[in-house]
């Protein structure tokens, strides 16, 4: 598979992985900002190849694990009004609310619950039941959200009345910087989101070296595309040089996507969000503008669902801020496993409690 | 032709004019066409016995559909316990409403099914239930095999050095299940790889007997089956990842859907833990037969880090293999 | 969050492309980009292309990677 198979290529990954032993000297911490990158970094088992001076941190750039137990309910409650059919991505079907799971409730009550790969998939389900009305549970970061905007934008040029989305929506340089003002964290570099930059382009970077003089590189998935950025941030780092760089140069430029912003700043306005376990980041989510109101489902359902406090031990918060790793939390692997889940780290695939159970410690 | 009514499985006229139809001409043997409640025949050996039900939806799909599934699956089952399949049961419950066309189709890939791998159906049943009851049509498989080499083929045999190989390349039957479902299309259209590995088992064996554990990796995926092995024998195992074969366009189908292809279903291939003097000749018998082609020697059964099977991946670190945990989904994240 | 690959467009129809990888076929959308043609390659991510591939770019990481592999053998 081209563009894929090269950066696979182990002679590449071995003499990076020497470069990196070369050249390390300091203890250093970073940051893998993406959930897909933390996957992707036990899935090749990177962290085994690396000189014990470099820390790699799991952040909390996993949308499906922050997305706040309040509004898994509120898809639930959606999934029961009468004549609904609720689509959503494959990933959310198994992040508990406070009454359970969408997959459960699927079982449980005979909801018409379906996963769907795309959200232009639930607007074809939309098109073929217009007896029925179509809920899409919008969730995401600005990878994702664009392509939502295009459907809503498409939903709206075409007149269909009977499709809606329950918008999670989340963006990316908010978080990183609400990480940088947490001061114990002592961070000394970011591994950026690769298809997240391909939208809001490396520009939107620039405050990590410019305010907080910290280094950061935007990087693919590839084993060798990360093990090249952690390379570079380790050069940077060691040459006392903070910048911004990129990595994924046949995907990312400066400016990014800006088609594809436009549709979505078109579609969706910020508003402030709750991070399940981190708590409220001003301005990092995203809700549909005037222009586009009538798509949203809580609004058109009048869904109403109490606030629920999240009351658990679970140490989420502080491993999703990178303070904490996973065994650290008491409930690791004894009352928190994949299949019962407490917090949003061990929930979604690519949480960090998740992928440590799956993969491994020495990854 | 009709549809399945209910009365067709009241055991009246109906019943048996649809035995004699559609069931006995497809499966005509002197067993059934005895028309009684039971087979009975004479084994002198060692017997091996199993069963399987066969749900999947949906029920036609390239390569094959439910019936062929519900032959391969419990022939292959004897098999990996180094038995040669004899002898099927097949209870069929059918919805009330089911196409008779579409049962005529399914049975006649039985048939097929039955005649390659050598096997007859000695007896069945068939139940009709009221329409929203069953999903179409459920079918049961029984088998019975003999076992005539001195082998003792079991999950919790696997030794110490042994080698794991695998018969050909993984996640086919799953990706084509979920061709339609997802909307993907292929260059080269991906089939099930359903098939029967009576054969390919008996040649594995006549090169040798040292072989210490069997398994078709379906549900769950070929993750899923070197995960049961190495707890029921407490032992380690390490695969490693550019050994393993997968299609281009498996690979490609996976990529899209963010599946992993070691979880991916299969139901044509299987997972041998041989004593290592023993692997190569029995590698070289596996791809003398049809459905041995692709055999690859994956990885070995190691004394450390036991329960935990190891995967060395390309560029050369490890990742710990877990067993599947509810359903793959598809994934945007 | 951005499971995102590769592929290359092989038809065009209005906004939505047929795109292939490995073999395996799949259409999606083309509104969040711009100047596609059959034959490029674009990032695939919840069936719409988020952009298209930079082949000279990616050549130049692959030279890059060479020469890095090259020091460290010689």
């Amino acid at each position: 598979m081209r563009f894929i198979d090269e950066f696979r290529e182990s002679e590449y990954a071995k003499a990076i992985v020497d470069k990196i032993h070369y050249i390390s000297r300091k203890n250093v911490k970073l940051m893998e900002v993406c959930g897909t990158h933390t996957v992707a970094i036990f899935k090749s088992g990177i962290r085994g190849l690396l000189p014990a001076a470099i820390k790699l941190i799991s952040g909390p750039g996993c949308p499906v694990c922050v997305t706040p137990m309040t509004d898994i309910d509120k898809a639930i409650a959606l999934a029961r009004q009468k004549d609904v059919i609720f689509t959503t991505f494959g990933d959310m079907m198994r992040v508990p609310g406070s009454l359970g799971t969408l997959q459960k409730k699927k079982a449980d009550e005979g909801l018409d619950i379906r996963i769907v790969y795309s959200p232009l998939d639930a607007l074809k389900i939309a098109r073929d039941n217009k007896d029925k009305k179509v809920a899409f549970f919008s969730a995401g970061f600005e990878t994702t959200t664009p392509a939502i905007a295009a459907t809503v934008f498409q939903a709206h040029m075409d007149g269909l009345s009977n499709f809606f989305i329950l918008p999670v929506n989340k963006t990316v340089p908010p978080a990183i910087k609400a990480l940088l003002d947490t001061a114990e964290l002592g961070l000394d570099g970011f591994i950026c989101p690769g298809h997240v930059s391909v939208l809001i382009g490396s520009n939107a970077y620039k405050f990590i070296a410019e305010k907080y003089k910290r280094s950061a590189v935007i990087s693919g998935f590839e084993p060798v595309d990360i093990l090249l950025s952690i390379y570079m941030l380790i050069k940077q780092i060691e040459e006392k040089d903070a910048r911004v760089e990129i990595e994924y140069k046949r995907a990312v430029t400066p400016e990014g996507n800006k088609k594809a912003m436009g549709i979505m700043w078109d579609v969706f306005e910020p508003c402030d969000a709750d991070w399940r376990g981190i708590g409220v980041i001003p301005e990092s989510g995203l809700r549909l503008t005037k222009k586009y109101e009538m798509f949203d489902a809580v609004k058109h359902f009048g869904i109403n669902v109490p606030a629920v406090e999240d009351k658990t031990s679970c140490n989420c918060g502080d491993i999703l801020r990178g303070l904490k790793e996973p065994p650290e939390c008491r409930l690791f692997g004894k009352v928190c496993t994949p299949e019962n889940p407490v917090g949003p780290c061990m929930v979604s695939e690519e949480g960090s409690c998740s992928a440590y159970y799956r993969f491994g410690a020495n990854g | 032709m009709g549809k399945i009514l209910l009365a067709h499985g009241s055991g009246g006229k109906l019943s048996h004019e649809l035995i004699e139809k559609y069931f006995l001409p497809y499966f005509k043997n002197p067993f059934l066409e005895l028309l009684n409640d039971q087979a009975v025949f004479d084994v002198h050996s060692r017997v091996a016995f199993t069963t399987d039900s066969y749900v999947v939806d949906p029920i036609f799909f390239p390569g094959g559909n439910i019936g062929d599934l519900a032959i391969n699956g419990t022939v292959n089952d004897l098999s990996m316990a180094g038995a040669k399949p004899l002898y099927l049961s097949a209870g069929f419950i059918l919805e009330e409403g089911f196409p008779i066309k579409e049962l005529e189709e399914i049975l006649a890939s039985m048939k097929k099914a039955a005649d390659e791998a050598s096997v007859i159906i000695v007896t069945g049943d068939t139940k009709v239930v009221n329409k929203g009851k069953a999903d179409k049509i459920f079918i049961n498989t029984s088998g019975i095999g003999i076992i005539e080499k001195p082998v003792n083929i079991s999950a919790n045999n696997l030794k110490i050095g042994d080698k794991i190989i695998i018969s050909g390349a993984i996640g086919e039957h799953g990706i084509a299940v979920m061709t339609k479902r997802e909307g993907l299309e292929f260059k080269k259209e991906i089939k099930s790889d359903t098939a029967p590995l009576n054969s390919l088992v008996a040649d594995m064996l006549s090169a040798s007997t040292d072989i210490h554990a069997l398994r078709d990796p379906t549900r769950g995926g070929l993750a899923t089956i070197l995960k049961e092995f190495a707890i029921s024998s407490n032992v380690g195992i390490v695969i490693y990842e550019d050994k393993i074969p997968v299609k281009d366009e498996v690979s490609g189908a996976c990529e899209i859907l963010g599946l992993d292809p070691l979880f991916v279903a299969n139901e044509g291939r299987l997972i041998a833990s041989v004593f290592p003097e023993s692997a190569e000749a029995v590698l070289k018998a596996m791809r003398k037969n049809k459905y041995g082609r692709d055999a690859e020697i994956i990885g070995e059964v190691a004394a450390e880090h036991k329960g935990v099977v190891i995967l060395k991946t390309r560029i050369g670190g490890k990742r710990v293999i877990d067993m599947l945990m509810g359903e793959q989904l598809p994934r945007i994240c | 969050m951005c499971l995102g690959i590769p592929a290359k467009v092989i038809k065009i129809d209005d906004h939505l492309a047929i795109v292939e990888i490995g073999g395996a076929r799949k259409e999606i959308g083309l509104l969040l980009v711009d100047d596609i043609s059959v034959g490029d390659y674009v990032i695939v991510h919840a069936g719409y292309a988020i952009n298209k591939i930079n082949e000279k770019e990616a050549e130049e990481t692959i030279s890059l990677l060479r020469r890095l592999a090259d020091e460290v053998y010689r």
